[in-house]
Parts: C-alpha cells; structure tokens; sequence
C-alpha cells in the first residue's frame, strides 16, 4: 500500500472514529462509523485481503449496522440528545486508554519483524485471497473455527429462548 | 479497429494514466446504457401491464406513447423540491444518491461479454452483495430523516425485510461459488459452458430462492411492502418530490436490472447462448436481461402483496433452509463426482 493512502486512510479513520464519538444525534454517529468501516475496508484492500475487505463490508456495514439504525429509530431522539453524552468516569477511561497508547509507542521502537512465511503476497495472489482463507480455515484451523461457531449458536439459542414467549 | 480492440480488451498495454481512463469511459459506457434502459425500463412496464390489465397504457405522447418517459422526466426535473419542516436536512439529501450509488457500483464487476468488464475483480460476487446491502441505507435513512409517521414505518418494514432475505440471497449464491470455484463473475460464467443452460439445472433450487429473494430485496411485489400504497402512501419516500424522488424511483429499476444481471450471470451462463450471433456478442445477455425484466412486471400483474409475518416466515423457515439444503446436497453431489 502506497503511504500517503495509509496516512489519508489512517487519518480519515480518526477523525471519522471522533465524529462518531462526539455527535449528539445517534444517527448521525451510526452514519459516521460506516463511512469508517468503509475505510477500513478499504485499508484492507491495500493489505491484499480482499475477502476480508467485502466480509467487512457486508458483515458490518451491511447486518450490523443496519441492525444498530433499527434500534435507535425506535429511541426516543429527542430525549438522546438532550442526555449527557459521556458518563462521570470519563476522564478516568480516557487515562486507561492514553496509558495503553504510550505502552504501544513505547512498544513500537523494539519491534523485530517476523521471518516471512510461506504466504507471500506473490503467493496469496497466486491462489486468490478467498481460496487461501477457505483453505486454511477448514484444514488447519478447523478447531478453532468450529469453536467459534459453537459460540454463536449458543448466542443463537440464548436469543431464541429470550424472545419466545412461552416456553413449554 | 486495432487500436479500439486494444482498448476494450488489452488495456495492460497503455500506461497507468491511459488504463484509468480506459476504465472511465468503460464505465461512462455501462452508466450511458444503463440509464437508457432504466428510461425504457418505465414505459415497458406501465406498457405491458397495461396490456395485462386490458387498458393501452399511455398513449399520447409520441406514438404507442413512446415519448412518455422523456416527458415524464422532463416533468419530474422541473417541479418543486419540498423538504418537510422538521426533516433532518443532510440526511435527507444523502439517501436518494446512497441507493442510486449502490446500484450502479454493482453494475462495474457484471461482464457484458467475453472480456468486457469495467472491474474484473476476483470477489466480484462478494462485492455485489455487500452493495446490496448498503442499498438499503438509502431507504432506512430516507424513512428516518422525513421526519413523517409513513416514510419511518416503511424505512423500518425495509430494513428488516432487506436483513432477512440477504441471508437467503447469499446462502443461495453458495452452491454457485462451489460450481464454478471462484468468485469472478467472468470465471462463474466461463464455468458454465460445460453445463447446456447454464447452471439453471443443477442449481435449480439455488434459483429459486435467489428469485425470491431479489424480488424482495428489490421491493417488488409480492413483497413491496415497504412501499405498501394502501397503508404508506409510497412508503419511504412519502415526503420525496421532484428530482430527488426521480432518483429513488431510478434506484429502483436499477436494482432490478442488477439483481436481473446477476442471476443471467450466475445461472443463465451469462453472455453466452444456445447459438453465437455475429457481430453483437452481448446480445443474449440483453435478451435474458429483458425476458427477466418482463417477469418481474408479469408478478406485480399476477400476484397479490404478501402479508407482513408471512413475508418474515417465508424468508426464515422456508427459504433458508432450501438454500442450506442446496448447500449440502452440492457439496455432496461434488464429493462423489471427484
């Protein structure tokens, strides 16, 4: 990726990322973090993670977002604006967060770059991006994938016997 | 001749400059046709449901009426832009031009013929799904932000209406991917020439639940609720007029004709036909493109709306689960044949 698109791509999702925080309209924070989500998906094109970059899209700003719109036009818009936006313990999370943020600076002046693997961009080029990712997530890591699904369908079931009114 | 053949199908030959410009006019190419087609589009359906309905359909402009979209156009152009009093402004404006943008990005990774695409991208099929999904933004947002009892109850039926049949639409679109490979639209229809018709029989339930959900995620009847005139007067865009109504009304006929190309494309075998017609080789394309227009206007004629919970138990009991059996049973049949 070429560093004047990471630098615009990584700027623009600051900035787009304190707009979300900062708007007193909850939509208008919904509609700030798509615009995000929709750089980061483009940060993950310039990556050579294609596959990853549409499931962003499609997954987050596709499903999830639509569904966060839905519930806060049921919210009573009026009453959200006039609500104080941040709690009383702000301060005290923004000191956790500015800590662990000087850590990852502190951090980044030791790090040593990795061996490279087998997964060369030449080689993930070779086989598309979709294939390679499809590949190893039911070959070498079919475990933890499986796990991961187990989760959500234990998310799944919690939610069905949440909503159902009468359970026998 | 050489020159315009380079252009069209060897653009890795110009330099960069030359090749984004390629891709421009490419693409002002495809909007040009599209926007022709959308027009047209209009008078083919009031003409053949008039024709249904025992009536002519307009007739007074131009002959057989032909004019009557141009002086509809004209007309929207020049008529008064309202905003409703309390209408959140910016989001107002930006909803019809997010639903116009969706559709025609996803027209980009759709090839017309044997080479001629404007983005030939290997998720091409992801990237037509996640711009199906960003299209219902336009509609949720244009129901919120007119501040109006009808635009919102349409924006919201939308949303979750659009939600539900994505899943049965992308779930349907699996067992196509398993056929051909690879997400390249291209390659899907490259893949189909093996097969007489296509993947038409061998995905023949995939078909069947993908129609079903392009209908829905078009807002077409039987599942147009959204726009339910008996109940929402037009739904989400109530409170639109003039230009800006144009654009959703334009939105719409555009998702058609991209959920129409994309079902030729996975389905039909694409640009490819019984025979091969010299000199015009996207002409099955259009011919399939036209034929699946005209049943989409064939069941607004036929088919009575749906009702609200039997839309919701349609698209989760009973299509999800035919596309997951369409999954399975494609996979097996895969495993045994290698």
């Amino acid at each position: 990726m070429s560093p004047y698109l990471f630098a615009y791509l990584g700027a623009a999702i600051l900035v787009l990322s304190g707009l979300a925080l900062t708007r007193k309209n909850p939509v208008h924070a919904v509609l700030y973090m798509i615009v995000m989500f929709f750089h980061l998906a483009v940060m993950y094109l310039g990556l050579g993670a294609e596959f990853l970059a549409a499931v962003q899209i499609i997954v987050y700003a596709g499903a999830i977002l639509v569904l966060f719109l839905f519930v806060i036009m049921v919210l009573n818009i009026k009453e959200e604006m006039e609500a104080e936006r941040f709690s009383v313990g702000w301060p005290f999370g923004i000191a956790i967060s500015s800590g662990l943020f000087l850590l990852v600076i502190l951090v980044t002046g030791n790090v040593v770059p990795g061996k490279q693997g087998a997964y060369t961009p030449a080689a993930v080029a070779a086989q598309t991006n979709t294939k390679l990712v499809g590949t190893l997530l039911y070959t070498q890591y079919v475990f933890p994938f499986e796990v991961a699904s187990l989760i959500l369908l234990v998310a799944v079931v919690g939610a069905i016997v949440l909503a159902k009114k009468k359970l026998k | 001749m050489d020159l315009l053949y380079n252009v069209f199908f060897r653009p890795q030959i110009f330099s960069p400059l030359v090749q984004v410009l390629i891709i421009l006019l490419k693409a002002l190419i495809v909007v040009g046709v599209l926007m022709l087609h959308v027009t047209y589009a209009t008078y083919f359906e009031r003409k053949s449901i008039g024709h249904m309905q025992v009536r002519l359909g307009p007739m007074r402009v131009g002959p057989h009426g032909l004019l009557q979209p141009i002086a509809d156009f004209i007309k929207l152009f020049f008529k008064e832009d309202i905003i409703p009093a309390n209408a959140d402004k910016p989001i107002f404006f930006i909803a019809p031009a997010i639903s116009i943008f969706a559709g025609m990005t996803a027209i980009s990774v759709i090839p017309f013929f044997n080479g001629f695409v404007v983005a030939n991208i290997n998720i091409g099929l992801l990237f037509i799904l996640a711009m199906s999904s960003l299209n219902a933004y336009g509609v949720v947002l244009a129901g919120w932000a007119s501040n109006s009892k009808y635009s919102f109850l349409g924006g919201l039926r939308s949303s979750a209406q659009v939600i539900s049949y994505e899943i049965a639409m992308g779930l349907s679109l699996v067992g196509v991917m398993m056929m051909a490979g690879s997400l390249n639209l291209s390659k899907i229809v490259q893949a189909q020439q093996r097969f007489p018709g296509g993947f038409f029989w061998p995905q023949a339930l995939g078909f069947f639940v993908f129609m079903v959900a392009a209908f829905a995620e078009t807002n077409r009847t039987p599942f147009d609720l959204p726009e339910a005139e008996s109940e929402l007067v037009a739904g989400y865009f109530t409170e639109y007029s003039g230009m800006r109504f144009a654009l959703f009304y334009v939105a719409e006929y555009i998702g058609m004709i991209v959920m129409s190309l994309v079902g030729i494309t996975c389905f039909l075998g694409g640009w490819n036909g019984p025979f091969a017609i010299p000199y015009v080789p996207f002409a099955w394309l259009f011919i399939k493109l036209y034929l699946f227009i005209f049943l989409f206007y064939w069941i607004r004629a036929t088919l009575p709306r749906y009702r609200y919970d039997q839309l919701m138990t349609l698209g989760w009991k009973l299509l999800i689960p035919l596309a997951l059996l369409n999954i399975i049973g494609t996979g097996l049949v895969k495993m045994l044949l290698h």
